[in-house]
């Protein structure tokens, strides 16, 4: 392998997918009488995901952008082909059954929004910036060029509306494409192909009570001439007869009490779907204020709403990155959660060492627990297990500490109401119970502290015994608290510890801001303002202090493995100092604002980000070496506020000794914009190539006739293998011949003619002699079958001649083994009969 | 075009309330209520005339045909009657097929074919040459479970052969009649839809509901360029608080009236073609009618109520005080007498004397007059006895003001001059007619202090001054072409100022016959234009007498000094600029003035007069006490939850 010459910033995961709406695929053809499979597409970050609707499984991952997704709709012309528009100024077009991109045209400027029309055959509509003008978008036509090959220039550019706005939802093309209709602020504008007319209407500009009334959203009717748009203020107006510039009317409708966020109609027009804030998907029939149904309760905030073309499913997209699939009857239907983005991230980046999942602030009072291979949330942990209420101004409980124990066995969360006179603190401590697999409250503490607290940690010791679990709080009141089990004597109590104080430390009335356990666990760091001091954890006796005067301590570290003789610590006047604890001095320091101070759990490197002149540097250092490992400038243009290391589930093989640090565990960081990001040493189709290829056919092989006369063949072979007993000579690798696989798993449309087929898939069912050979043959084939789809059909039976001459067959079956000379020409000879007959068909 | 032309009123009866009213026959008004009585009003002298017994009970509805030639009548008893229109009355005809249940409403067909009931639960069409019911419609059979009767409370007969019924489930619902199937049905409401009305070209439709909103349907196509229509509920307007009782449907405009004593004008903006007035809203909540009068010199006021008089005297202080203060009173107001009027018929106006002895009323058919004594605290009353026997009703009544005469204003332009007798007695002196006669009835009355002059204006809107001293025809003044609202003639310079329901104002020298050279300034240089687009007239004239260029003006919200001394406002100024003025140092507040001195204090406003140099009265009836007297209206949550 080619060690890549930089480590690359990814972002990873965790994406919103609600850069812009979904696409409801269609239920494919010959699928349908076995499984009602759909497909649901959804614009996440640089990709383009595809979702099983009946699994709710990831199936495909599809990249090739390199920016933001900003559109993707199906093409009108084929169900199974996809359009996407990104930031790049690329329109892609993707097979995405099959996750191939078909054609790329670059137009060039900035594309925000994509849509697609069935009555215009050659072209997309984009939303692109105005050159020259900041801030204005136009609605232009792009002709896409049949021209062969796959890359190629959209130039042909038709403004056809000027003045839009920039997001997605405040355009929508009119019934069979008659017309297009765009809002921005309080003004509609509705273009008729036809007639080149141009309407505009405006609503009154002026504030009310209920807020001002500027259009959010758009959607037209797919039948009749109406449009419904939304508003801040809640309302929905539709809108008729707007061909005529004066005798125009609309209808109100109203029932949101905060901004309209997207509407859609059904398939037939019938009925209207809005959502907003209210997190409740209302279903309006007949355009009528009387007649609504809603689903209620559905998490957060509507983001998106989209209809499957045929009428059966809708989905709506969340702020939260969560994708819910509803019944056209208003059911519930499944749901898919992404990386929960709250505004605050208060608990900081925590690793579960159980699932290796990724913990942090989920929804409100929630504690989510993120995967980060399958980007997909494992669960929601409710802590605050209160009501939490959609208001803005209230001041609610939200969880702000977590910490996990060695073995993820305990968990410690502290949550608290921001209050400036008295904050109401509560300490809890879960228990994660084997037998239903999910943390239990055990413990829980009011007011552990006075004041707020700033840092907890647990004694991470692996091997000693469980009632020697300590916990360790510090709190702005200048104390820190130690917490150990107590046997319960109470015959009533459930359970058979609990936690209590054990011992309170403090010094000379500093607040205390962070503590630390060193990796054996015999010393305790605790920092009170500019000092650090180091606590024995058997005696709590007070060793030795630290300071770095004149900054505040911000964060501190013990180092582990080699370096644990040394203590990190980072100020706010922009200082990292390393203490030697055995010398008890200063054995380095520094001159950087660090920000986030991350030790890697298995190894000895730390981590730290450092934010200067509005970029965040990473830092890689050892204790025992003042001089970093490595360093990026200029990490990315947001500010850094979190940052783990998440442990690799096997290490991997880095060719550079520079990312030597990067083998065990992987670094995980967390922007100010809740972007989560990390750093890949490979390129980016390395990258992509496990999950998405291989995954999506293992996961999507369909149930079909063939297949099951292929699985019960195989079925039998394999008994028979067992029957005889015997080591016979392995016939694995005809099982997952690249020939076969080709075969079943690229899409009929692409294979090339049976008659061709026919011979490659008969000798991959027969045996060579050696085993070798019939590997390195069946690799030839593989290639050949490449370079034939290519080639035209004239070569066709050259290549088969050559099959001919080099493959030394054999029949496959029980008789393998048995096969005489005489048997074995007899076979041949009816192999080149058989090529005739097919070929004639 | 709908203009501030103030209402002409027909005083109201006890026992006759008004269901329905409807033109036929041209311009010829016709009423019907829950008394039984179908009643022609007279316009031109503003009284019911000729009442015909219906012969069925309560008549809940009556629409005529397109052609004004029959009437029809829907009856409590459920029976539908036919009334032929003739000259000077209407005439029995015939009896429809008659069912149970009452008829609540009633449409023709445009071709007069046909007639549409509306009943309890049900709607029936009758054909008008058999007298058969051809089609009966159970309007309640598409609800199921619900044990209510439902009510049709309106319906419309369209062109097309489509009937559009509201009903008390909040529905609309278009209804094919020959078929007797469902249309379209649209839910507008939860309570009860009350009132419905089509427009001529039959493509919009205007309901009113029982919460006080009021919704525009319209007819329109499906997709552009495609025959197929469909009726679409469009705009909800909410300018009502109560049932929503009447709604019509002009060319221009939704006009609804409701429980809650306001006339609204809506107009539809897609149909007006330039702005002006006629693309304002309008809501219409007080008469603009004189219904206080003031005796200056007594300090009393005479408040006018449908059925009674009251009689308070004002209230007084030594104390004065800063703008925006409430002085402490030395005396209270005090109810003085309350005067109830004798039948069942309404007090149609009502005067006391500038020097409060002498009260004078007038109903439809009678003419009282009062001679009130003060006695120390104590107040008697007594009747004038032998009245002259007048051509009534009268429809204004003024006192001199040295309280010696009375004028009463009578149909065909006439006024007659009653001359008071002490103690307790009255003459008919003279009866004043306009040269060329008239046939409209005078409604506003002005005289002048010196006791010289008297000015009528007739239904006619033509201005007549009058010679008191010689009893003759002095002069017309030239007609304009819009309603007088108001009228008064100075004290000092005997020169009658004159408002006009377009807002415009002139001053008439009664002495030279002619305008004054202001009046014609501000013809020429015009009035500012917020002041022209006001939508209530002036309903009272004032002057001061210390300061004879001083013109006080009152519509229902404002209350107005008009300087003739100063300049007028250009458009570019100011109109309302009391409040910026006071900000202004003195110096600066010279070059600001102009001659509206425009005071929004008040509101609203029913009265306003000057008793003497710094003593002013207003009377206020604030909307609150209004709708305390009102009905409850429907409780709804603000939520609809």
């Amino acid at each position: 392998m080619v060690a890549p010459a930089a480590l690359r910033v990814v972002r990873c995961g965790g994406s919103t997918l609600h850069g812009a709406r979904a696409c409801l695929g269609p239920s494919s053809g010959g699928q349908r009488r076995f499984s009602p499979s759909r497909y649901l597409l959804c614009a996440s970050g640089d990709f383009v995901k595809m979702y099983s609707v009946a699994t709710e499984e990831t199936l495909r991952l599809m990249g090739g952008h390199a920016d933001l997704v900003t559109g993707i709709q199906l093409n009108p012309h084929n169900h199974m082909q996809l359009y996407s528009s990104s930031l790049d100024g690329s329109i892609k077009l993707w097979d995405f059954m099959d996750g191939i991109p078909i054609k790329t045209f670059t137009v060039g400027s900035k594309l925000l929004a994509l849509y697609t029309l069935a009555s215009s055959e050659d072209s997309v509509f984009v939303v692109i910036p105005k050159s020259g003008e900041r801030d204005t978008y136009q609605l232009v036509s792009v002709k896409l060029t049949k021209a062969a090959g796959q890359d190629l220039e959209a130039k042909e550019l038709l403004v056809v509306l000027d003045g839009v706005d920039a997001s997605p939802k405040r355009i929508a093309f009119g019934r069979e494409g008659e017309y297009v209709a765009a809002v921005k602020e309080v003004n509609l504008q509705v273009y008729f192909f036809k007639r080149k007319q141009l309407n505009r209407f405006s609503v009154s500009a002026a504030k009310t009570k209920s807020g001002n009334n500027h259009f959010t959203c758009i959607a037209c009717h797919p039948t009749e001439d109406c449009i419904a748009t939304g508003h801040a203020d809640g309302k929905i107006r539709l809108w008729r007869n707007f061909y005529h510039k004066k005798e125009y009317t609309f209808s109100t409708l109203h029932w949101h009490h905060d901004t309209v966020m997207d509407l859609a109609f059904s398939m037939e027009g019938t009925s209207l779907l809005s959502g907003g804030v209210e997190s409740v998907l209302v279903l309006w029939h007949n355009e009528s204020d009387c007649q609504k149904d809603f689903l209620p309760r559905l998490g957060s905030a509507i983001e998106y709403i989209s209809v499957s073309p045929d009428g059966a499913l809708c989905c709506t997209l969340h702020t939260d990155n969560r994708i819910t699939i509803i019944n056209s009857n208003l059911r519930f239907s499944k749901s898919i959660q992404g990386l929960i983005k709250s505004t605050d991230v208060k608990t900081g980046l925590v690793v579960d060492p159980r699932t290796k999942a990724l913990v942090l602030n989920g929804e409100p009072g929630h504690l989510q627990f993120y995967c980060l291979q399958s980007d997909q949330q494992l669960f929601s942990l409710d802590i605050l297990q209160r009501q939490y209420i959609h208001q803005a101004g209230l001041n609610q409980a939200d969880l702000v500490k977590v910490a996990f124990s060695a073995q993820g066995k305990w968990l410690a969360t502290v949550e608290e109401r921001e209050e400036v006179t008295d904050p109401e603190l509560q300490l809890k401590l879960w228990f994660y119970d084997e037998e239903t697999q999910s943390f239990k409250l055990n413990t829980r503490i009011n007011m552990p502290h006075e004041d707020h607290i700033t840092d907890m940690c647990f004694r991470d010791m692996d091997e000693l015994e469980d009632d020697s679990l300590i916990l360790v709080t510090a709190g702005r009141d200048c104390v820190f608290k130690v917490w150990v089990m107590v046997e319960d004597t109470d015959p009533e109590a459930q359970q058979r510890v609990s936690w209590s104080c054990d011992f309170v430390g403090s010094y000379h009335n500093y607040q205390a801001t962070n503590c630390c356990f060193s990796e054996d666990g015999s010393l305790l760091a605790v920092s009170f303002e500019e000092t650090v001091t180091v606590w024995d954890s058997v005696t709590w006796d007070l060793k030795c202090t630290f300071c770095h005067p004149p900054g505040k301590i911000r964060n501190i570290c013990f180092g582990r493995l080699t370096c644990s003789k040394y203590l990190i610590g980072a100020t706010d006047n922009g200082f990292l100092c390393c203490w030697n604890l055995l010398s008890c001095a200063l054995e380095w320091s520094a001159h950087l604002n660090i920000l986030v101070l991350q030790p890697d759990p298995l190894s000895e490197y730390i981590a730290a980000v450092s934010w200067l002149s509005k970029e965040s540097s990473l830092f890689v250092f050892k204790p025992n070496e003042p001089r970093p490992i490595y360093i990026q400038r200029n990490l990315c243009k947001e500010k850094i506020q979190l940052a783990a290391f998440v442990p690799r589930d096997e290490p991997e093989t880095i060719g550079s000794e520079k990312y030597l640090w990067l083998r065990r565990s992987q670094l995980f960081f967390l922007t100010d914009t809740q972007e989560l990001m990390t750093l890949s040493t490979k390129s980016l189709e390395e990258r992509l190539t496990p999950s998405s290829k291989q995954l999506a056919v293992e996961e999507s092989l369909p149930m079909t006739p063939f297949s099951l006369l292929l699985g019960k063949h195989r079925r039998q072979q394999s008994q028979e293998d067992i029957d005889l007993g015997k080591l016979v000579v392995c016939n694995k690798h005809e099982q997952d011949s690249p020939a076969v696989k080709e075969l079943l798993h690229t899409p009929a449309h692409v294979l090339p003619s049976a008659s061709f087929l026919c011979p490659i898939f008969i000798n991959s069912l027969l045996i060579s002699k050696e085993n070798k050979s019939a590997e390195e043959v069946a690799d030839e084939v593989e290639m050949e079958s490449e370079k034939t789809d290519d080639d035209s059909d004239e070569e066709r039976d050259v290549t088969e001649m050559e099959q001919e001459d080099t493959s030394p067959v054999e029949l496959l079956g029980k008789m393998t083994c048995k096969l005489s000379k005489s048997q074995e020409k007899e076979l041949r000879k009816i192999r080149k009969m058989d090529y005739s007959w097919i070929s004639a068909f | 075009r709908v203009t501030g032309v103030p209402p002409q009123v027909i005083p109201g009866h006890e026992a006759r309330s008004v269901e329905a009213l409807c033109w036929a026959a041209g311009e010829r008004l016709f009423g019907a209520g829950l008394g039984g009585d179908i009643t022609e009003y007279d316009l031109a002298r503003l009284r019911a005339a000729r009442p015909v017994d219906g012969c069925g009970g309560p008549i809940w509805s009556m629409a005529a045909n397109s052609s004004g030639s029959q009437l029809a009548i829907g009856c409590e008893d459920g029976s539908v009657k036919l009334f032929q229109v003739v000259p000077g009355g209407i005439q029995f005809e015939r009896n429809l097929d008659r069912r149970k249940g009452r008829i609540l409403c009633l449409s023709w067909h445009p071709s007069d074919t046909h007639i549409a009931a509306g009943s309890i639960d049900a709607l029936r069409v009758f054909n008008v040459c058999s007298g058969q019911t051809v089609q009966r419609i159970m309007v309640n059979y598409h609800v199921q479970k619900v044990k209510r009767e439902c009510i049709v409370w309106s319906i419309a007969f369209l062109s097309s052969g489509t009937v559009v019924t509201s009903d008390s489930f909040g529905r609309v619902q278009f209804w094919d009649w020959e078929r007797g199937t469902l249309l379209e049905s649209h839910t507008v409401s939860t309570s009860a839809v009350l009132s419905l009305a089509v427009s001529e070209e039959e493509d919009s439709i205007v309901v009113g509901t029982s919460t006080g909103a009021t919704y525009q349907f319209q007819l329109l196509p499906v997709k552009m360029g495609s025959l197929e229509k469909r009726w679409v509920r469009t705009k909800p307007f909410q300018h009502h608080t109560h049932d929503v009782r009447a709604v019509a449907h002009s060319s221009t405009a939704l006009i609804s009236g409701g429980l809650d004593a306001q006339l609204v004008i809506r107009p539809l903006m897609e149909k007006v073609q330039k702005k002006g007035y006629d693309a304002v809203l309008r809501k219409f909540t007080f008469p603009h009618r004189r219904l206080v009068s003031c005796a200056r010199k007594a300090r009393l006021l005479l408040f006018q109520f449908s059925q009674h008089l009251e009689l308070w005297r004002l209230g007084s202080t030594d104390e004065t005080g800063k703008d925006g203060e409430v002085l402490p009173l030395r005396r209270m107001p005090e109810h003085l007498l309350q005067l109830k009027s004798k039948g069942p018929e309404h007090i149609y106006c009502s005067c006391v004397s500038p020097c409060g002895t002498w009260v004078a009323y007038s109903t439809a058919s009678r003419f009282h007059l009062y001679r009130v004594q003060y006695e120390g605290d104590g107040v008697s009353i007594k009747k004038v006895p032998k009245v002259p026997k007048l051509l009534l009703p009268a429809y204004q009544l003024q006192f001199s003001s040295d309280s010696s005469s009375l004028f009463v204003a009578a149909a065909r332009g006439s006024v007659h001059v009653l001359q008071l007798l002490e103690p307790g007695g009255c003459k008919h002196l003279h009866t004043f007619q306009p040269p060329s006669g008239s046939p409209e009835a005078v409604y506003l009355l002005a005289s002048s202090a010196d006791g010289h002059w008297l000015a009528a204006v007739g239904g006619d809107w033509a201005i007549h001054t009058y010679n008191l001293k010689c009893f003759k025809h002095h002069c017309a003044v030239p007609t304009y072409s819009c309603a007088v609202t108001a009228l008064a003639v100075h004290p000092v310079t005997n020169n009658l100022v004159i408002a006009y329901s377009d807002q415009q104002l002139f001053e008439f020298s009664i002495p030279e016959k002619q305008y004054t050279a202001w009046s014609r300034m501000v013809q020429n240089c015009g009035l500012h234009k917020v002041w022209l687009e006001r939508d209530s007239p002036i309903t009272h004239i004032a002057f001061n007498p210390k300061n004879p260029s001083h013109i006080l003006l009152h519509d229902t919200y404002m209350f107005c000094v008009l300087d003739k001394s100063l300049p007028l406002p250009d458009d570019s100024a100011l109109l309302m600029n009391q409040s910026t003025l006071k900000q202004l140092p003195e110096t600066a507040r010279q070059r600001q003035l102009h001659a509206f001195k425009i005071c929004k204090k008040f509101q609203p406003l029913l009265f306003a007069d000057l008793l003497d140099e710094n003593c002013l009265v207003m009377v206020e009836r604030p909307i609150m006490d209004i709708k305390t007297q009102l009905p409850l209206p429907i409780q709804q949550k603000k939520f609809g939850t």
